[in-house]
């Protein structure tokens, strides 16, 4: 099976503490450390256990600039088999849809049959995966945390649905999927598999070999733009137990109780 | 020589270290007189008169000794049956049929020895003609006394028949030893002569391939059983199945799915079943999931004591680091890991931390009036360089570690400082968990940083940190714990000490592994806490080179183990028992893991926790008057520090 996982690279949340620039646009990014999309790491590994069932290859794309390279090499570090950049100055200040639109190009030069993308990326907005789908008319599932490939190009996908519970959809290749996190464990990527995809060349893509009209791309074309950045409030902070340990504990068990904790 | 004719680590295990010990001294007086015999060229080992009648003597009793010991060993066998040779059900069958069967060999083989040279003497004593003297109560002896009425025919069958069971016995023992453990007589020759003598270090990626070639090795560490070296294979076909590591394994005593005798008895099972005598050898097939399992390969927290306690001098620590960077190489590893890994790829710390922050805890407001620690930038220089490392310099209570630290060096007036950003973990525990690159990456940072400093000595609190700088480290100006610094102070006279406040208080001293059993630092913490005017301190059961690892430290606060009670919990036990309460300790993953496991056992207020340089730095009579005072607010924070929630910590 060919498949086409889309990443992003994002400032790690673990790794940075999050600041307001001084214009209070955006954060202060002199700092921080970047990495690939936790879900869209999840994502690539589910299409590298895939095709360690069924066979085929995994492409992995992201649009950016030359320092997103990085994550494309880490993925390939893991086991993907392509890395795709796709970067023009045209793309810069696209919106969830420009980037769809972006990537919608791709899709269709190829002959990917399943696009995988994280659920959300952690400073986008969960978009990028269902409008891709529409634009591509494939059909969507969100969610998936569980993928098995049936006979006569289909798939099991389950959803994870509120309160933990699972949902079960049969869907038609191809198509496009949002993965959950926690549907697998990704594997470790060390520095040797790193250093071993080095000097891998990437093959990299604009506008024009994707023929993309630029201006349906990019700043120009998009429809939402960010106009603030904040940090809200602190709000009221955790509840200080006070008294005696079994008084403590009681009280515990009740505020659990109420909160449907305990059954 | 010392470990293998001195059988020096064999007294540990006083019982069977004694049998041990007259067993082997019995074979080789044995042995050279055993060959002459089966070889049948002459029933006298060839040497003068004199000293040969010596040696018949000595033979005599060995032969009784041997016989004895073999005798006392089953009965410990069938009848006590020792703990630790228990075999679990998970690690499949023990082989005590095996055991008792070898025993039976060597005592029918003394048997047929005295048989053998008793009904010769009597055979000659009842024809009158001179005898050879026999030992008096040894076995040959008392045969012949038993024998001195049987009739001369029946000597000389009895005579044949014991050289005739003995050559069968003893040939049937030749080609039975390589499928048990008696093997080890003959392997344990080599292992003990090719042992690896430098402790505290890991073996390279592959023996001969410099780190610059590294990136020309395909597959790292070990996968398939074909992937252990020559050395780690002779060790399976060595181990004498005693046990002892496993007795001292914390992780086994914690009920984690370690124990490091059967890393070894799994390892050599699969090689019998794998490379059979009488067919085609089996495909090889990846280690991890088949005979081990994960969580087996990464609960060693590579304390040492089954290493410090082998007699065979089996290596552990390099097996399993080598099974690490197996999984690393198949990015098998655990979750709970990856992100502290990543972490100290992209950050130099396994927090995630920024690089900036890394001397933050030298600027708290009131430590840096008192003490001003310089930053070692290339334009500021100092003879000394105090090594913090990442829990040092980021968590909130091991930070005060630092701070004890710094105050001590610069009480003693050492011109010393500290590398702040430009320092990065020291990669110790990243090297034992298996991910050699990332280690060499850090190591190479921190020797350039190092070098640029101009420092002339390197001084740390942290013994993970000493021992990567020490054995990991090339190149490096003298590296020396906190705990060796104080000690010589104290003796020089720079540093004195006021009495302690509560002299009911009973102290006891927590060896860590990288200090201790690594590095053999025992005696200096305790000359240094022993120094202090009304302090008492008591030694715990397990101490020194047998102290019980808390843990394991680094990377091992974040593993998530499966275990029936931690290392830790048990550990406070331990000094409990040996009517301690207050763990003294030098480490300070020792002293993550020991405050928490006072919490998880409950004996909060009954049982504290103090790092060696928070004492000294408590009890030093200081130099100003000023810094003497109990007043100050530093010294008042110390009692409160227990009570501070932490921020950095693992998982």
């Amino acid at each position: 099976m060919e498949i086409l996982v889309c990443a992003r690279r994002v400032p790690d949340t673990s790794e940075n503490e999050i600041q307001l620039n001084s214009a209070g646009n955006d954060i202060e990014r002199d700092d921080l450390v970047y990495s690939i999309n936790e879900a869209d790491n999840y994502a690539v590994e589910e299409a590298l256990q895939i095709v360690s069932r069924v066979g085929g290859s995994v492409t992995v794309v992201t649009v950016g600039g030359e320092d997103d390279e990085e994550i494309l090499r880490r993925e390939m570090a893991m086991g993907a088999t392509h890395g795709v950049l796709i970067t023009d100055d045209a793309f810069l200040g696209s919106d969830g849809r420009g980037i769809a639109t972006i990537l919608a190009a791709l899709v269709k030069k190829g002959t990917y049959e399943l696009i995988l993308t994280g659920i959300q990326a952690e400073d986008g907005g969960a978009q990028v995966g269902g409008m891709l789908a529409a634009m591509l008319d494939y059909p969507f599932a969100s969610l998936v945390n569980s993928i098995e490939v049936l006979e006569g190009r289909k798939l099991k996908v389950s959803r994870e649905i509120e309160g933990g519970n699972k949902e079960m959809n049969e869907i038609e290749l191809p198509c496009v999927l949002s993965i959950q996190t926690g549907i697998n464990e990704p594997r470790y990527v060390g520095m040797k598999g790193i250093r071993q995809v080095a000097s891998i060349p990437i093959p990299t893509f604009g506008a024009n070999d994707l023929g993309l009209d630029p201006s349906l791309v990019g700043a120009v074309a998009a429809r939402v733009k960010r106009i603030d950045y904040f940090v809200p409030a602190v709000g009221k902070g955790a509840e200080m137990l006070e008294g005696s340990r079994e008084e403590n504990i009681e009280k515990l068990v009740e505020l659990v109780t109420a909160k449907g904790g305990l059954n | 020589m010392k470990f293998w004719l001195g059988q020096w680590k064999h007294p540990r295990y006083k019982t069977a270290g004694i049998i041990h010990v007259l067993v082997f001294a019995g074979f080789i007086l044995l042995a050279s007189r055993a060959f002459g015999l089966i070889l049948g060229i002459s029933d006298h080992l060839v040497l003068p008169d004199r000293l040969g009648r010596a040696y018949d003597i000595v033979r005599d009793y060995a032969t009784t000794v041997v016989f004895c010991c073999m005798v006392f060993a089953a009965i410990r066998r069938i009848v006590f049956r020792p703990a630790r040779y228990a075999v679990p059900r998970k690690f499949g069958k023990g082989h005590p049929a095996d055991a008792i069967f070898l025993l039976a060999l060597i005592a029918i083989l003394m048997l047929a020895d005295s048989l053998y040279a008793a009904s010769k003497a009597a055979f000659l004593a009842q024809q009158n003609q001179p005898t050879e003297f026999l030992a008096l109560l040894s076995l040959p002896w008392v045969f012949k006394y038993l024998l001195s009425t049987a009739s001369l025919t029946s000597l000389q069958d009895l005579h044949l028949g014991a050289y005739f069971a003995h050559d069968v016995t003893f040939f049937f023992l030749l080609c039975y030893r390589p499928f048990g453990i008696q093997f080890h007589v003959e392997t344990s020759l080599f292992t003990v002569f090719f042992a690896k003598l430098d402790r505290g270090t890991v073996k390279p990626v592959r023996w001969g391939v410099p780190d610059t070639q590294l990136d020309q090795v395909n597959s790292f560490g070990v996968k398939t059983f074909e992937d252990f070296t020559w050395k780690h294979i002779l060790d399976f076909y060595s181990c004498a199945d005693c046990g002892r590591c496993s007795d001292n394994c914390p992780a086994n005593a914690a009920g984690r799915p370690l124990s490091p005798r059967f890393l070894t008895i799994k390892a050599r099972d699969y090689a019998f079943q794998h490379f059979p005598v009488f067919a085609k050898s089996h495909n090889s097939q990846s280690l991890v999931g088949n005979i081990y399992s994960e969580d087996e390969v990464w609960s060693c927290t590579t304390c040492g004591a089954c290493e410090e306690e082998c007699p065979l001098l089996v290596e552990y620590i390099d097996k399993i680091v080598d099974l690490r960077r197996g999984l690393i190489d198949q990015g098998n590893v655990p979750q709970s890991l990856q992100k502290p890994l990543k972490a100290l790829e992209s950050r130099g710390n396994p927090y995630g931390k920024m690089e900036k922050k890394r001397a933050d805890w030298a600027k708290a407001k009131d430590f840096q009036q008192l003490c001003d620690v310089k930053l070692l930038d290339g334009k500021v220089t100092a003879d000394t360089l105090y090594f913090v490392d990442s829990i040092t310099s980021y968590d909130d209570r091991i930070q005060s570690i630092g701070r004890a630290t710094a105050r001590i060096l610069s009480d003693i007036d050492d011109n010393f400082g500290i590398l702040g950003s430009q320092e990065k973990d020291s990669g110790h525990e990243v090297r034992r968990f298996g991910e050699e690159l990332l280690f060499m990456a850090l190591r190479d940072q921190n020797i350039q940083a190092i070098k640029a400093s101009g420092a002339r000595r390197i001084v740390t609190a942290d013994p993970h940190a000493l021992n990567a700088l020490k054995r990991d480290y090339k190149d490096l100006p003298p590296v020396e714990h906190i705990s060796q610094t104080i000690a010589r102070e104290v003796r020089r006279g720079n540093i004195r000490f006021s009495k302690v406040e509560d002299s009911s208080k009973v102290y006891a001293y927590h060896d860590p592994c990288y200090l201790g059993r690594h590095n053999q630092i025992y005696d200096d913490p305790r000359s240094v806490i022993d120094a202090i005017p009304g302090l008492s301190r008591v030694e715990m059961r397990r101490c020194k080179d047998r102290s019980f690892c808390c843990g394991g430290g680094g990377l091992m606060l974040f593993y998530e183990p499966k275990e029936d009670e931690r290392m830790g919990v048990k550990r406070v036990r331990m000094a409990a028992e040996a009517g301690a309460n207050v763990i003294v300790t030098a480490c300070p993953f020792c002293m993550v893991n020991i405050e928490d496991a006072i919490k998880v056992a409950g004996l909060e207020g009954k049982m504290s926790v103090i790092d060696l340089a928070e004492l000294v730095d408590q009890q030093m009579v200081r130099h100003e008057p000023a810094t003497v005072s109990s007043q100050h607010p530093q010294r008042i924070a110390h009692r409160e520090w227990t009570l501070e929630p932490t921020t950095v910590r693992g998982g």
